[in-house]
């Protein structure tokens, strides 16, 4: 009696142990906070979202309110503090306002990219056979195409236009991010843990659910993210080249094809729409590198 | 410390009304009959049929309630695939397993899934076998779950697995796979086994990756398990010590098919296959006296795509002859044993081969 006493006690503190165990999520938030460069990287995104997002209460000046007048300021000149570009509008406030278009069209078409070529690619590598095949093969055909290439031949057939970049872009990364998750799902797919969970008796939706989704999210989301710097790219080069957005909307690659005659006039002035993108690119990297660290439970 | 037969009938209603026993008796636990598969290799731009491997072909045996049915041979010998049918994990090309009297997968018989109520399986790769995102207590809940336990009785399940596996629930129950041993790790995976609770067990190399002093403690656990659960046993491995150690019976399969099968002790000490005759006088002695004198196969065995005509060991045998070429040797039970079945030619007065005499007078 003492001995099934004593059991009848040890389950249920086990229990209580087992559900307060720390999730998979949770130790990845630990292990994240540890990870300064990672942290650091985060809050300038998180930063530069919030200007971005009220950028009204960062500027003082019209984005849009030129003058002939004020033409080409350099840095520091007062009440313009980085300058005015080629028809006198602050640059300040072109960066701040010009931060909204670029992180759209670097973050919406990978998010967008990422529900269509996540699901295709899940659904094609964990049921295998003829879908798998006719996805992928799908997939080959936009393969074939780099990207950027993909890109401007979509916005040159339907016109430039924000619209047209994020859907151009969406498109061109629907194929990397399938490929990604069908390799990784597959892959997943035929280790024994998913056997024996179908040795269990469980159906088909339960052990995704359960076991295919927890071990394949983690390394597309960390995919995903190391796009979002080659997307802001990507829809700045469309700009640039007179694909993406149309003046005077304030974009950072529309900007830098602009400020570019006047490189020789204003140097520094006509750099910093790149060092955005640079900046912003790099952030993107970077947190997608320590994402990948702190998601990696082996370590 | 006694035999906490308490814990196979903690849950709660919905498992233990499945768990229900059939009283017959008399019939085999496990009957299997004919079991054939092959698998196709695929090829070129369209995914032709370009061969087929005939990893188990007509295979038929049955396990007796309570036993440990041993299954050895070379590795791609179909022992694995064998284990998988059994499970169901894939599905036959021919044949029928019948589950305590009821085929499985027939309208009238069991379903898949009270198959996998009555039979579970531990698998070689202690780490691959476990996700690696999920504690190990919720990797063992998991089966319970599924079948309808709830989310805390299937823990709680899981918590008093752990202990009749030996791992302290409180240390191990939220730790994940990557923080335990090679060992504990498969502790967890015979308590995964255990947590539908199962009548046979499959343990497909379940100890073979293990080093030497913990593949000792968790064969004992086995051991003990099998008693306290009242479990059978489908124990396969490359080991033969240690099939000798745990089975009743033993199974040995050469290129997909059954060449001998009989009582372990009879099989070792006089075994009638030329094949279990290599492969035991392979294992090493520890009786200077009793060395390997004959000298051991050679080569590897032929490509399973093409299988050799008639007898599939014909090309690697001491006494293969012209017969052994033309027709294929059935397994036969000795007429001196009828518990010990061999599947050679020699062994059948009748199929023509020169040696039948002898050999019948050992």
């Amino acid at each position: 009696m003492e001995e099934s006493a004593a059991l009848a006690a040890d389950p249920a503190m086990a229990l209580k142990r087992a559900q307060q165990g720390k999730s998979y999520w949770r130790r990845v938030w630990e292990r994240l906070r540890e990870d300064k460069v990672t942290l650091a990287v985060i809050s300038v995104l998180v930063m530069l979202l919030i200007m971005v997002v009220f950028a009204p209460w960062f500027t003082m000046h019209d984005p849009y309110a030129g003058s002939v007048l004020r033409r080409l300021k350099p840095v520091g000149t007062p009440g313009h503090w980085l300058g005015t570009d080629e028809v006198g509008r602050d640059l300040w406030s072109r960066m701040v306002y010009g931060g909204r278009l670029s992180l759209l069209a670097g973050v919406v078409p990978v998010f967008l990219a990422l529900l269509i070529g996540g699901f295709l690619g899940i659904l094609a590598g964990y049921a295998g056979g003829l879908l798998n095949s006719a996805v992928m093969r799908l997939t080959d055909v936009l393969y074939a195409f780099p990207s950027i290439l993909l890109a401007i031949a979509i916005t040159g057939i339907l016109g430039a236009g924000l619209q047209n970049t994020i859907l151009a872009l969406t498109i061109s990364f629907i194929p990397p991010i399938i490929r990604i998750s069908e390799s990784v799902t597959t892959q997943v797919r035929h280790l024994d843990f998913v056997e024996a969970a179908r040795a269990s008796g469980a159906r088909r939706l339960t052990i995704m659910r359960y076991h295919i989704l927890s071990n394949v999210l983690g390394p597309i989301l960390v995919y995903a993210t190391s796009l979002i710097s080659i997307c802001i790219i990507l829809a700045a080069g469309l700009s640039f080249l007179g694909l993406g957005v149309t003046p005077p909307s304030a974009e950072w690659g529309l900007m830098l094809n602009n400020l570019r005659q006047s490189i020789w006039v204003s140097p520094l002035v006509a750099a910093l729409p790149g060092v955005m993108i640079f900046i912003t690119s790099m952030c993107f990297n970077l947190m997608s590198d320590g994402l990948r660290q702190a998601m990696d439970v082996r370590l | 410390m006694s035999l906490r037969k308490h814990h196979v009938t903690t849950g709660d209603g919905a498992l233990g009304a499945l768990s229900q026993r059939d009283p017959s008796r008399s019939k085999p636990l496990l009957a299997i009959e004919h079991l054939t598969k092959h698998f196709p290799l695929q090829g070129g731009l369209f995914g032709r049929r370009r061969a087929v491997v005939q990893a188990v072909d007509d295979v038929s045996f049955v396990v007796e309630r309570g036993e440990t049915l041993g299954i050895v041979g070379e590795s791609g010998c179909g022992k694995s695939t064998t284990a998988r049918l059994l499970m169901h994990l894939i599905k036959p090309d021919r044949g029928s397993i019948a589950f305590d009297g009821q085929t499985v997968g027939v309208s009238e018989g069991l379903s898949q899934r009270e198959l996998h109520r009555q039979m579970q399986m531990v698998f070689q790769d202690s780490y691959a076998s476990l996700n690696p995102r999920l504690p190990v207590a919720m990797s063992i809940a998991f089966g319970p779950y599924v079948h309808g336990l709830g989310k805390a009785a299937a823990l709680l399940r899981a918590a008093e697995l752990l202990e009749a596996v030996g791992l302290e629930p409180d240390l191990f129950a939220s730790r994940y796979p990557h923080e335990l041993s090679g060992g504990q790790r498969q502790r967890i995976n015979v308590a995964r086994a255990l947590a539908l609770e199962p009548r046979i067990v499959i343990l497909d190399e379940a100890v073979s990756a293990l080093d030497k002093s913990v593949e000792a403690q968790v064969l004992n656990l086995l051991a003990d398990l099998k008693v306290r659960f009242d479990l059978t046993y489908v124990f396969i491995s490359h080991d033969l010590n240690v099939v000798r150690y745990i089975s009743d019976r033993v199974m040995v399969m050469y290129l997909g098919k059954v060449v001998e099968i009989g009582p372990v002790d009879r099989v070792y000490r006089d075994p009638q296959h030329p094949y279990t005759r290599a492969l035991l006088s392979a294992m090493p002695s520890m009786d200077p006296r009793r060395r390997t004198r004959q000298a051991p196969l050679t080569g590897d065995p032929p490509n399973p795509v093409r299988p050799p005509s008639g007898c599939r060991f014909r090309t690697r045998c001491p006494l293969a002859e012209a017969v052994c070429e033309k027709a294929a040797p059935v397994l036969l039970a000795l007429p001196s044993d009828g518990t010990h079945a061999v599947a050679c030619h020699v062994h059948v007065p009748a199929s023509g081969h020169t040696r039948t005499a002898t050999a019948g007078a050992e």
